[in-house]
C-alpha cells in the first residue's frame, strides 16, 4: 500500500508532468486562460490515463512488443472518444472551450509514455496509481498556471473578484501562458537547487 | 533584325491579349460586385446613374443567395466622381466567405430607367485559399497563438539545421496527410455516418501514412532519408498534424481549402522552428541566469515571440 501513495506522491511534484518532465505543454499553455478550463482539460486527462493505463496493464501479455505504439495508440484514442461524448453532457459551456484540446489528448506525450514505461511492466493496482498520480500532477500544474494567468489578468478566480487592480492583460494573451510556465519551470528549479544543492538539466521535452 | 521584328510583333499580341481580358473583366464588372472592407460592398453600373437615386438607400435589396428572405439593411451608399460605381456600407459586418445578391431597383440613369439590376458578390476562391493561407500562416500561427506543436517545438529548435529539416519534412507530411484525411472523412465516414470515430481514424491515417512514408522514402531515395528519417518518427507525437484535419472538418472545407490549410500550418510552424533557432543558438553564449538554463528561458523566449506575433492579428488583405 505504501508503494501506491508514493507512487501518487511520484506524479504529484517529483515528476510533474508539466514543470518536471516537460511533457504536453500544449494544453498546459492553451487551455489555461482560467482554472475552469484547466480543470476540465485536467479532469478529462485524469480519466484518459487512469483508465488506458488500467487497459494497457490488463492487457499488456496479449500485446506484442512490436506493434505495441500503434496499440496504445488506439486504446488512448478509444477512452478519449469516450470523454469526448461524456464531456458536452456535464458542462456544454466550458467544453466548447477545450473541445480541440480534449481531442487532442490522444497525442499528449504523457500518456503514451506513462503507457510505454510502466503500465506495460506493471500489473494492474500500481498502474492505476501511477496513472492516477500522473493525472492528478497534470490537474496541478494545469490548475496552478491558470490561477495564476486567471487571477493576474482578471483579478478574478473562478470568476469571483479578487485582486482589486487593474487587470494585467499580458497573462490572458498568448504570451503570458508562455512566461508564466517558464517561471514556474525555474521556480521548481530553483526549490530543488536549495534543497539538493545542485541545478537539475531540465527534462527532454517531447 | 529578325529578333527585333518578332519582339515587337510578341509585343502587340501581347497588349491586344491584356486588352481583351480587361474588357472581358469590364463587361462582366457591370454584374458582378466586390468586398471592399467587411462591411463595405462595391458595385459597378457601367454608365453614371442619377445621383439621387443612386443615394437612395430604399433602392438597394442585399441578401445572403443562400437565404433571400432575411434582407441585409443598407446604412449608406456613396457614389464615386464619375458616378459609374457605388459603395454600399452596412451597419454590420458581412459574412465575407458567402455569396451575397445586390439588387438595384428601376436603376436611372441619365433620364432613362434601365429597370432592375442584380449583382453577385462573393469572393473568389483565390481569394478565399490566400485568407486561409494567410490564417494559418501567421494571424493564427498554430505555435505561437494556438500554442500547438509545443512539444517538438521545443525538442527540436536547438539548431538551425535540424530547424529546417524539421521544418520542410513536417510541412510535406503536413498538407499530404491533410489531404488523406480530407478523403478518408468525407468518402468513408461521412458516408457511412461515422464521424464519432474521426479521432481514431485520423490518428490511424496519420500514423500509418508516416511508417509508410519512412518505408518508401528508405527504398527510394536513401539520402533524403537520411536526411529527413529523424524527423518522420517525431512527426507523430507532433499535436498540429492531428489538430489540422480535426479543424478541416470543423470549418467544412473542401479539398483545396484543407490543403491549404495545411500548408499554412506547415510553413507556420517551419517559420516558428526557424526563427526560434537563431535565438536559441544565440543563447547558447549568453550567460543565462542558472535556474533559467534550458527550458525556461525558452519558453520565455517564446512569449516574446507570441507578443510579436499578436502584431499579425487583424491582418486582412482582401
Amino acid at each position: 500500500m505504501n508503494r501506491n501513495v508514493q507512487l501518487l506522491w511520484n506524479g504529484l511534484i517529483p515528476e510533474n508532468p508539466i514543470f518536471r518532465l516537460a511533457l504536453s505543454m500544449c494544453p498546459a499553455v492553451a487551455v489555461t486562460t482560467s482554472v475552469e478550463n484547466g480543470l476540465m482539460l485536467g479532469l478529462a486527462v485524469i480519466f484518459v490515463q487512469v483508465f488506458s493505463s488500467c487497459t494497457v496493464a490488463m492487457f499488456r501479455s496479449y500485446i506484442h512488443p512490436r506493434i505495441r505504439i500503434p496499440a496504445y495508440v488506439i486504446v488512448i484514442a478509444l477512452w478519449v472518444t469516450v470523454i469526448d461524448m461524456i464531456l458536452p453532457v456535464i458542462s456544454p459551456d466550458v467544453y466548447k472551450k477545450v473541445e480541440l484540446f480534449v481531442k487532442l489528448i490522444v497525442v499528449f506525450a504523457i500518456i503514451i509514455s506513462r503507457l510505454e514505461l510502466f503500465a506495460s511492466k506493471e500489473p494492474l493496482v500500481p498502474s492505476f496509481f501511477d496513472g492516477l498520480g500522473m493525472g492528478l500532477g497534470f490537474l496541478l500544474g494545469l490548475v496552478v498556471t491558470g490561477a495564476i494567468r486567471e487571477l493576474l489578468g482578471t483579478g478574478r478566480i473562478f470568476g469571483f473578484e479578487v485582486l482589486d487592480s487593474g487587470p494585467l492583460l499580458i497573462m490572458i494573451l498568448p504570451a503570458g501562458g508562455f512566461f508564466v510556465i517558464g517561471f514556474i519551470m525555474a521556480a521548481f528549479n530553483y526549490i530543488e537547487y536549495k534543497i539538493t544543492g545542485k541545478i537539475p538539466t531540465s527534462g527532454g521535452a517531447h | 533584325m529578325k529578333k527585333t521584328r518578332f519582339s515587337r510583333a510578341t509585343a502587340i499580341l501581347g497588349t491586344l491579349v491584356l486588352l481583351t481580358l480587361l474588357c472581358v473583366n469590364f463587361s462582366e464588372a457591370a454584374l458582378s460586385g466586390s468586398f471592399k472592407k467587411d462591411n463595405e460592398i462595391t458595385i459597378s453600373f457601367g454608365t453614371p446613374v442619377d445621383e439621387a437615386w443612386a443615394k437612395n438607400t430604399a433602392n438597394y435589396n442585399v441578401f445572403q443567395k443562400t437565404d433571400p428572405d432575411i434582407r441585409v439593411p443598407v446604412e449608406s451608399v456613396t457614389l464615386d466622381s464619375r458616378k459609374t460605381s457605388a459603395d454600399l456600407k452596412f451597419q454590420d459586418p458581412l459574412n465575407l466567405s458567402s455569396e451575397y445578391t445586390v439588387e438595384a431597383k428601376d436603376v436611372l440613369s441619365e433620364g432613362k430607367t434601365l429597370g432592375k439590376l442584380e449583382f453577385s458578390v462573393k469572393k473568389s476562391q483565390a481569394q478565399i485559399l490566400f485568407t486561409i493561407l494567410l490564417g494559418a500562416m501567421l494571424i493564427n500561427n498554430f505555435v505561437f497563438t494556438k500554442y500547438l506543436g509545443l512539444c517538438i517545438f521545443f525538442g527540436v529548435s536547438q539548431k538551425k539545421d535540424t530547424a529546417i529539416g524539421m521544418g520542410i519534412t513536417f510541412t510535406l507530411v503536413m498538407v499530404l496527410s491533410a489531404i488523406f484525411c480530407w478523403a478518408i472523412y468525407t468518402y468513408i465516414l461521412k458516408a457511412l455516418q461515422l464521424q464519432f470515430l474521426q479521432i481514431i481514424v485520423f490518428i490511424g491515417t496519420v500514423a500509418i501514412f508516416v511508417q509508410a512514408m519512412d518505408t518508401i522514402l528508405r527504398k527510394v531515395n536513401p539520402f533524403l532519408f537520411k536526411k529527413l528519417g529523424v524527423y518522420l518518427v517525431l512527426i507523430v507525437t507532433n499535436c498540429i498534424i492531428l489538430a489540422v484535419p480535426l479543424i478541416n472538418v470543423d470549418s467544412g472545407y473542401g479539398l483545396f481549402e484543407s490543403m491549404t490549410e495545411g500548408l499554412g500550418a506547415g510553413v507556420g510552424f517551419a517559420l516558428a522552428l526557424f526563427l526560434m533557432a537563431c535565438v536559441r543558438e544565440k543563447l547558447e553564449l549568453c550567460r543565462v541566469p542558472a535556474v533559467f538554463k534550458g527550458l525556461p528561458i525558452a519558453f520565455v523566449v517564446a512569449g516574446m515571440f507570441a507578443l510579436a506575433f499578436l502584431g499579425f492579428s487583424g491582418l486582412s488583405i482582401f
